[in-house]
């Protein structure tokens, strides 16, 4: 197409004008047809699937890969989630790999050359009764032995840090303490995909939108290909990171994982004045908040209550979240809410990820990311690419192995994270 | 929110009630079972995209258990039944994506 802008004068106006618009921007990754052999194809086009793209591209040198994703690129639970990160989880397993998850955080930008306000600007979890305090301290020693940073804040201290949270001792859930990750914060989400999209495009990676996958080609237990809505397509190993979707897949290739899909509900403010310069979560009034660079406060909770495909909770949820932020920031009584929306989390047994192999030689899976997994998606596609590559899994997610619910070593983060995380 | 049929107290709203996940799955004798079979039975749980029949109790109402089928992709209600009877027949002629199992 020639470039009007060579041609027109300016101060053309009317349609010629429209016409000497300059060109849109080059697209971040290029949009291709599926080729009809990869030597690995990765189900998921979210946040997660492109980091693991991206890492067998990078760390392992496979880049004639493809990512299938069934409707847009990051357009489930990666652009819906809350989008906290931290790594100050009780059990040495989850702190493992949610720390070396943050570490890669902390040079991701530099490492994509991408743009996504990553901020570190601290994670503050409260206690607020003396049984409560007891297990965020258990969890904070925990992660002094970690060598994770934690602190154990005063209400005082919580409310230096944070001015306009409530620490009353008249309130129905008072602020008796908090623990405090400095090196946690917030993260663009889409940014976070597009990032990675557009890295592992430029290694070579095929991502393409719109391709459904309804089955797999599996011979002699060995998986040869995936049957999608764009044809079939062979494939030398295959990793499954479809999140809400992990039952249907894992159905198709004929076995059965632990996983439960429930909607978890966000909400966002209108642009307010900042605020908030913290991420306050809190499991006991069950709510946790933080404001976004522009401005909206952002909001979510627990899930709903029941196995649901649709996208979308009931308004006592929202309700419930609202009531609880109020109580600690009776300030933001005066915020409207301006939008809510759902996602569909695939939740465990023990709220830990399952990833790893399973029971079809090359077919490889992580899922069970639940209500946390954002925080998680650099360590995630990272430890998902070792084990693709290795076809064996990396010490950091050998713990997360599918068949520790035969072997009964659960990674009970129920408890630990108290709330949705 | 879902207004829920309890068979007892009639419509009511969903807060009124507790989950319990799907329906009919019956206790294995533990004696003759493998770790692989009671892993099943204690952490598989059907989850289609489309109709389950599911567990509820009437928490703030009868206190008692019952099921239902309900469509996970419209959240439609069908057959209310109660536990130990027949299962009905799942409602219309939809095509499941999988058991989710």
């Amino acid at each position: 197409m020639t470039n009007t802008n060579d041609i027109l004068p300016p101060g053309t106006i009317g349609r010629r004008r429209a016409a000497a618009l300059p060109e849109q921007p080059p697209q971040l990754w290029k949009n291709v047809k599926p080729k009809k052999a990869y030597n690995a194809v990765i189900v998921g086009g979210g946040g997660h699937g492109l980091s693991t793209a991206y890492y067998l591209a990078k760390n392992h040198g496979l880049t004639n890969i493809a990512v299938l994703e069934k409707g847009w690129l990051a357009g489930g639970n990666t652009a819906r989630n809350t989008t906290i990160i931290r790594s100050n989880y009780l059990w040495d397993e989850s702190a493992a790999i949610y720390e070396h998850s943050l570490k890669l955080w902390e040079t991701l930008e530099e490492d994509l050359g991408y743009e996504m306000f990553f901020s570190q600007r601290g994670v503050l979890t409260l206690a607020h009764s003396v049984s409560d305090v007891r297990s965020k301290k258990r969890n904070f020693y925990a992660n002094a032995l970690n060598a994770i940073d934690s602190e154990w804040l005063t209400p005082e201290e919580v409310k230096k840090l944070v001015p306009i949270i409530n620490i009353s001792p008249d309130v129905r859930y008072p602020v008796h303490g908090a623990t405090y990750q400095p090196r946690g914060g917030i993260a663009k989400h889409d940014w976070v995909a597009w990032g990675y999209a557009k890295a592992a495009s430029d290694l070579g990676v095929d991502i393409i939108q719109g391709c459904e996958v309804t089955g797999f080609d599996i011979h002699n237990n060995k998986v040869q290909g995936v049957h999608t809505s764009l044809g079939t397509i062979a494939a030398g190993k295959v990793g499954l990171v479809g999140a809400g979707h992990s039952s249907l897949l894992a159905n198709f290739a004929g076995f059965s994982i632990p996983i439960q899909s429930r909607p978890l509900q966000a909400l966002v403010s209108p642009l307010l004045e900042q605020v908030l310069n913290t991420v306050v979560m809190s499991g006991a009034v069950h709510v946790y908040v933080s404001q976004a660079h522009k401005g909206e406060l952002v909001m979510g909770a627990g899930t709903d209550a029941f196995n649901s495909y649709a996208q979308r909770g009931g308004f006592h949820v929202i309700e419930h979240q609202l009531a609880a932020a109020l109580e600690l920031f009776p300030i933001f009584s005066r915020a409207q809410v301006l939008r809510t929306w759902g996602g569909i989390v695939d939740i465990a047994p023990d709220a830990s990820p399952i990833i790893g192999t399973t029971p079809v030689e090359n077919l490889f899976i992580n899922c069970g990311w639940g209500t946390g997994g954002f925080k998680a998606t650099p360590g995630s596609g990272w430890v998902m690419a070792y084990t693709i590559a290795h076809g064996a899994p990396h010490e950091l997610n050998r713990p997360f192995a599918l068949d520790r619910f035969v072997t009964g070593h659960l990674i009970d983060e129920h408890g630990a994270a108290g709330v949705a995380h | 929110m879902l207004n829920i049929p309890c068979p007892h107290c009639g419509l009511r709203n969903e807060t009124e009630f507790h989950y319990g996940a799907e329906a009919g799955v019956a206790y294995p004798d533990p004696n003759t079972l493998t770790d692989s079979e009671w892993a099943k039975y204690l952490h598989i749980r059907a989850n289609p995209k489309g109709w389950l029949a599911e567990r509820w109790v009437h928490f703030a109402g009868c206190g008692r258990w019952f099921n239902l089928w309900r469509n996970t992709i419209t959240h439609e209600i069908g057959p209310v039944y109660l536990p130990f009877t027949t299962q009905p027949k799942m409602p219309g002629n939809t095509v499941q994506e999988g058991p989710g199992k």
